[in-house]
């Protein structure tokens, strides 16, 4: 029942330091000051839901690589701190990071809110961040790598998907998203894109809701009318996190099946659907880049050591602690190779950095900062995992400047 | 409860907190300058110490306007926080029309989130914006017209006590869910980052940073002053008058309506200040400043330190939030417990808040 | 039953000629293809009327359809396995489920309808005519012709019919496509109209009768949509009126301000959620595990409200804004105590069989059951708490305290018993409006927090102290919202209430059904 009694030892952790737990790991580190990893996941307040597990992926990480025995000899040490899902505290948690915990990488944010706060301190000191969530794109940070899909590593395929003849030949979309950015953006480009491919402004419904949102009836039942104008419909959903549960809930209960109206999500994965019974659910989509019913090697091994970690031999993976793992190992990587943690040094190394990832493929660090990604969609089962009925051949490139955003063409270089 | 103070030691102890009050004014005061000193030097201040004590200094602006509110006109405001936000929006509108033609897709006017969102030109409530003075007069017309009406509306239908802090409270949470909203023009969730320069000055450098800060400083010491100069007049009296029996004081002749507005409006006034100072120093204004909790933790930093006494409201900001910022690293996850556990406790056993302990070992 | 099933399906089998089995057969490898190769198998073995296929069919649909390494196919029913062609036990190891995606599962709904329209379980002929419905061949007619014939249940009966009233609208002869046009349009049915909306593009010869049928679905359709949003209003309420009404009680009666009270409801969502893991392991009792959490999280969060009084509130009566400060932070607390306990993730609460789907309700309009549930709950709990002030003797002595301490305690109450009882029950029915929720809602700790603002103001609209007050002001705020939603949307909707709702308190500050006389001055 209690799932969450490693707490006391994690606590234990991060307040005491791996100094506790190193004679425990006992592996001989050369002399050298301790390289610190800082983690700004919100462990309080609304995003405490997501981001609490990507923490604990940092940490398990990090216990990890000091029973390698550390990166250069030294060993790792987290410096775990709370932005309490509250922004501007976001940015001092981040100042404090740098400029007093001096860490040498930071893994942390989920809202793109957040990292927008917390990007100009990275830029100012100098320091490195791993954001790990998908995100609209449209920035790039040379203090930022970005280990999320794009717009183009996630949207569109999945809407390609929707309208080819095994995704049901949609040929009318219904966009609901919560208002925010993300959304706004990423349905804005994928309306381009509609448009580009000859469906009518008048065959795509767009609706906002606020963040949490519980009450669905008005919009499902809307959505239905729209799907009755006689030509297929499917639902493509940018809903944040917490309003899915009541979302879901109010389409199994107003019988909206996947066969008539499939939905397909972005911000739904394995997490968000521990909390629902799937079974009315089944075979509505989710597109992301990994799924934790992947099938390779290195995804049993990410599997067996989470739950080994964490202790529940229930608890899920998902896409954005598959995205910190893969970053953590590129930084590990290219801090080996540079022979230091200076910034600037691991930077140029992580260009062209290489993982063999848990969601099957070689993943590569581009120099626009972000991740060549495969795309996967995945339709939910009755067991709340999720079914990959469709991939594309390999990593793509992410094009975090959309084409399909006119004013890019001006953007500035550089 | 606490000691009963007689009057002697009572102004003693005043006189005390005033010295302490100046000691620490010019200990802020000296911050700057230390952080100048080498790195090693025994008494240097960090970036960061600076930088956090800067944004203190603006709650301690907030905290003192609800003082003047709360402690002394008896006007329970759950929704502060959003004229501090008001005043932080019309701040991050003037920095946001600063950036200029420096932004990523280098639109000469439209600030980015605009241009990425499919806006042709800037709406109309944006015009005047790039302007300093007409910046910084919204810092506090908005918040103050808004007081205006609201409070207009409540005091003359003799709305108080817990009712107004529910209506407050609904202001702040209808403003919130507003501007969440994209299509207000405010940059939905995200707000506004980004800030590239001020007056002239870039932002990111450790002058412009002292710079904010001793503009918070003299801020904070003026609005001191200010409420201080008020809550001794007749006018004070008055209004304390109020705060204890509403009635009476109607009964009286006095206009209670009147000077609970001058108040209130004058409070929202401060906030806004406090909100505009805030912004540039933290780097990000967003719809969540409008958060109800916000509101509702200024108003505990007045109970902490003592409501009604300003120097209180000072005190309360600062040790909230000085717990806050060291405990959110150092008990990550047990944080909450300690600051929850403070408030029950000071309620509690503190009515008169941490000035009232002070004032208690003066005597 | 099962005898008749099995003589019917051997009557069927035997009828067939030997090349339709062979053909049986022969479709089978491919249901352990591709998703194409699938879906085509399926729909050959709709086409085909062999009785063998319904097993399999369902087996598929289910995920019990196993394939072994030389992709021979078996069924999986329970813990035993058996072979498809031969049905003969057999072992599982070595197998493999087959997976589908949707195009199958339309192919799979589409082919099942076919095969179970002339079943003799009425469910399956009711969910095969909706397949069939569906799926809208020109095919089923004569199928459809057939089994309408043969059908007595009236509700089958009519969905058969509309059934093949789409499915004539496919055919090629012009008269069968007027007939179902016109068929189509004697509904009241959003599918129906769908079908004909659809149809447009095809038939431009037939495009007049078309407009007039959907025309007259229209007429029939825009009454159930009004009534269809005055019962998402009504829910809305519901929920806010459950929210509402323990605050009615602490607030409305006591006058404390409890800002902890949405953590009290979180407190019942996760009572709800234990008790439902404790039943977890008693079979029998798992459909119960709904109603037992109501006692369950009355009691849960009546006990720490008791407690909460006891130790923190009693000693802040007549300051109730200190009082707000201090549940401000025990909320604080008692949030973060759930999120280190139970994680700060989703906890999944079950929804049992009777809350899930759509109930048709005379003329068709269509209400979720949860949420109907929920609404008639909330009138239950209304109902036993206004009994309880009313009639019970500590509701009596609950109104004669807050009427007048003094005179109460003189008369031999002992007012501090019957302020913590108040407080205990104001919480309880926090708690259970927290059952409710875990129905509709996330069970986080954050669930409470989305609450408080929205109860706050729904006691203070309807009036202070009134419960009558609560009920109008909860559904009235409610319907607003719900009627608003359409065109505002659903944040400016809300906006509009709030600030609707703050003119009218300042207009009226006593609320809606303002208490008379001394009791109500602040």
């Amino acid at each position: 029942m209690n799932h969450r009694m490693p707490i006391t030892r994690r606590a234990a952790l991060a307040t005491f330091g791996v100094a506790l737990a190193a004679p425990a790991i006992r592996p001989s580190f050369a002399q050298g000051a301790p390289i610190k990893v800082g983690v700004l996941h919100s462990l309080s307040g609304t995003m405490a839901i997501s981001e609490t597990a990507l923490r604990d992926t940092v940490l398990m990480m990090v216990e990890a690589q000091n029973a390698k025995g550390g990166i250069l000899g030294r060993r790792l040490e987290a410096v775990v701190v709370d932005p309490a899902s509250n922004w501007p505290l976001f940015a001092e948690k981040a100042r404090e990071l740098l400029a007093v915990s001096r860490v040498d990488v930071t893994f942390g944010c989920w809202t793109s809110v957040s990292r927008k706060s917390v990007l100009p301190v990275f830029e100012e000191l100098n320091g490195l961040l791993f954001y790990p969530v998908q995100y609209e794109g449209e920035e790039e940070s040379r203090n930022i790598f970005y280990t999320g899909a794009a717009p183009n590593q996630q949207a569109i395929p999945a809407v390609e998907y929707l309208m080819s003849a095994d995704g049901g030949s949609a040929k009318r979309i219904a966009l609901l998203g919560t208002d925010y950015v993300y959304p706004r953006t990423t349905n804005r480009i994928l309306r381009a894109f509609l448009i580009s491919k000859g469906i009518p402004e008048s065959d795509i419904m767009e609706e906002y809701t606020p963040f949490g949102h519980s009450d669905w009836q008005g919009i499902v039942s809307r959505v239905k009318r729209f799907a009755g104008e006689g030509k297929k419909t499917a639902i493509v959903s940018t809903i944040n996190g917490d309003a899915n549960v009541p979302f879901y809930r109010e389409l199994g209960n107003q019988g909206i099946k996947a066969e008539d109206i499939p939905s397909v999500a972005f911000s739904v994965g394995e997490e968000e659907l521990a909390g629902i019974d799937t079974r009315p659910l089944v075979g509505h989509l989710a597109a992301w880049n990994y799924f934790m019913s992947v099938d390779s090697p290195a995804n049993t091994a990410f599997k067996t050591m989470w739950q080994a970690y964490i202790k529940n031999p229930r608890r899920v993976t998902n896409d954005p602690m598959e995205a910190t793992l893969v970053g953590f190992q590129m930084w590990a990587q290219a801090v080996a190779q540079a022979g230091t943690t200076n910034v600037d040094a691991v930077r140029t190394a992580m260009y062209g950095q290489k993982v063999d990832a848990p969601c099957g493929y070689t993943l590569e660090m581009h120099r626009n900062h972000h991740l060549s990604k495969p795309v996967m969609i995945g339709e939910v089962q009755a067991d709340g995992q999720f079914n990959i009925v469709w991939k594309t051949p390999g990593p793509i490139v992410a094009e975090n400047w959309s084409p399909f955003i006119p004013e890019n063409a001006n953007r500035r270089r550089g | 409860m606490s000691a009963t103070v007689s009057p002697l030691p009572a102004s003693r102890a005043r006189l005390g907190l005033r010295t302490g009050l100046l000691v620490a004014l010019l200990l802020l005061a000296a911050m700057p300058v230390l952080n100048q000193l080498p790195t090693t030097h025994p008494l240097h201040v960090s970036d960061f110490l600076v930088s956090v004590t800067g944004k203190w200094i603006c709650y301690a602006i907030l905290a003192l306007s609800l003082d003047l509110a709360w402690g002394y006109a008896g006007i329970l405001s759950l929704g502060h926080g959003a004229f501090f936000a008001l005043g932080g929006y019309a701040m991050g509108m003037h920095l946001m029309r600063l950036i200029g033609p420096r932004g990523v897709y280098g639109h000469p006017v439209l600030p980015d989130f605009m241009v990425f969102l499919g806006y042709r030109e800037l709406p109309w409530y944006w015009l005047g914006f790039d302007h300093f003075a007409f910046a910084m007069l919204m810092v506090v017309l908005v918040p103050g017209v808004l007081a205006l009406v609201l409070g207009w509306l409540a005091f003359r239908s003799r709305i108080t006590g817990v009712y107004l802090s529910i209506i407050t409270q609904a202001m702040t949470y209808a403003l919130m869910l507003a501007f969440f909203r994209n299509d207000m023009g405010f940059g939905g969730n995200n707000g506004f980052t980004d800030f590239k320069e001020l007056l002239g000055q870039p932002l990111n450098t450790s002058a412009a940073r002292s710079g904010l800060f001793y503009a918070s400083l003299i801020a904070l010491a003026g609005a001191f002053l200010l409420c201080s100069r008020i809550t001794a007049s007749k006018y004070g009296r008055v209004l304390t008058a109020i705060r204890d029996g509403e009635n009476r004081v109607r009964f009286l002749g006095y206009n209670t309506t009147h000077h609970k507005l001058f108040a209130f409006v004058l409070s929202a006034m401060l906030a806004g200040v406090a909100g505009a100072l805030y912004v540039p120093q933290v780097g990000i204004i967003n719809p969540g400043e409008f958060s109800p909790a916000n509101s509702i933790e200024a108003v505990i930093w007045v109970a902490v330190g003592g409501r009604g006494t300003l120097v209180g409201a000072i005190l309360g900001a600062f040790t909230v939030n000085g717990l806050k910022t060291w405990l959110t690293s150092a008990a990550p996850d047990l944080w909450l417990f300690v600051l929850g556990g403070l408030f029950v406790l000071v309620t509690l056993f503190l009515p008169k808040g941490l000035i009232g302990l002070l004032k208690g070992r003066g005597a | 039953m099962k005898n008749t099933l099995l003589a019917f399906l051997l009557l069927l089998a035997a009828a067939l000629p030997a090349r339709a089995q062979d053909a049986f057969v022969a479709a089978l490898p491919g249901l352990a293809g591709n998703f194409n190769a699938q879906a085509e198998a399926v729909e050959r073995l709709g086409a085909l009327a062999d009785p063998r296929a319904i097993p399999v069919l369902r087996a598929l649909t289910d995920g019990r359809l196993l394939k072994r390494p030389d992709n021979t196919l078996v069924i999986r029913e329970g813990t035993t396995t058996t072979d498809v062609l031969t049905g003969a036990a057999t072992d599982a190891a070595g197998t493999e489920a087959l997976r589908i995606n949707n195009r199958v599962r339309v192919a799979l709904r589409g082919a099942l309808g076919r095969l179970q329209l002339v079943s003799p379980d009425p469910a399956e002929r009711l969910a095969a005519a909706e397949a069939v419905f569906r799926t809208r061949s020109a095919d089923n007619v004569p199928l459809l012709d057939a089994a309408l014939a043969r059908e007595t249940v009236p509700r089958i009966r009519d969905r058969m019919a509309i059934a093949l009233a789409a499915s004539r609208l496919m055919a090629s002869d012009p008269a069968a496509k007027l007939l179902g046009v016109e068929a189509l349009g004697a509904s009241a049915s959003p599918e129906a109209r769908a079908v004909l909306l659809e149809a447009r593009a095809a038939n431009p010869d037939i495009l007049p009768q078309i407009e007039a049928a959907v025309a007259a679905i229209d007429r029939r359709l825009a009454v159930r949509r009004a009534a269809e949003t005055f019962f998402q209003g009504l829910s809305l309420g519901s929920v806010l009126l459950l929210a509402a009404l323990g605050l009615a009680v602490t607030f409305g009666v006591m006058g404390v301000i409890n800002m902890a009270h949405g953590e009290f409801v979180m407190l019942g969502a996760y009572t709800t959620f234990i008790v439902q893991e404790a039943c977890r392991g008693i079979p029998w009792l798992l459909p119960w595990s709904l109603p037992l959490s109501v006692p369950a999280a009355f009691l849960v969060a009546a006990l720490c409200g008791a407690a909460m009084e006891r130790g923190l509130i009693r000693h802040l009566y007549g300051r109730p804004l200190e009082t707000l400060l201090m549940t401000f932070g025990v909320g604080m607390m008692i949030q973060q105590s759930v999120r280190l306990v139970f994680g700060a993730q989703n906890r999944e609460v079950l929804s049992p069989p009777w809350m899930q789907g759509t109930l048709l309700l005379p003329f068709d309009i269509p209400v979720t059951q949860n949420r109907l549930w929920i609404l008639a709950f909330s009138l239950v709990v209304l109902g036993l708490t206004v009994a309880a002030i009313r009639f019970t003797r500590f509701g009596l002595e609950m109104r004669a305290v807050t009427q007048k301490r003094a005179i109460a305690s003189s008369m031999g109450i002992r007012t501090g018993r019957v302020d913590a009882l108040t407080f205990a029950f104001g919480s309880g029915i926090a708690g259970i409006a927290g059952v409710a929720l875990s129905q509709i809602d996330n069970v986080s700790p954050n669930l409470g927090t989305g609450y408080i603002i929205d109860s706050f103001l729904v006691v203070v609209f309807g009036g202070v102290g009134s419960l009558a007050g609560t009920l109008v002001g909860a559904f009235g705020l409610g319907l607003v919202n719900k009627i608003l939603e359409p065109w505002a949307g659903a944040v400016l909707a809300k906006v509009f209430v709030l600030i609707a709702a703050m003119i009218f308190i300042q207009r009226r500050p006593r609320g809606l059904f303002a208490q008379k006389g001394r009791a109500a001055e602040a």
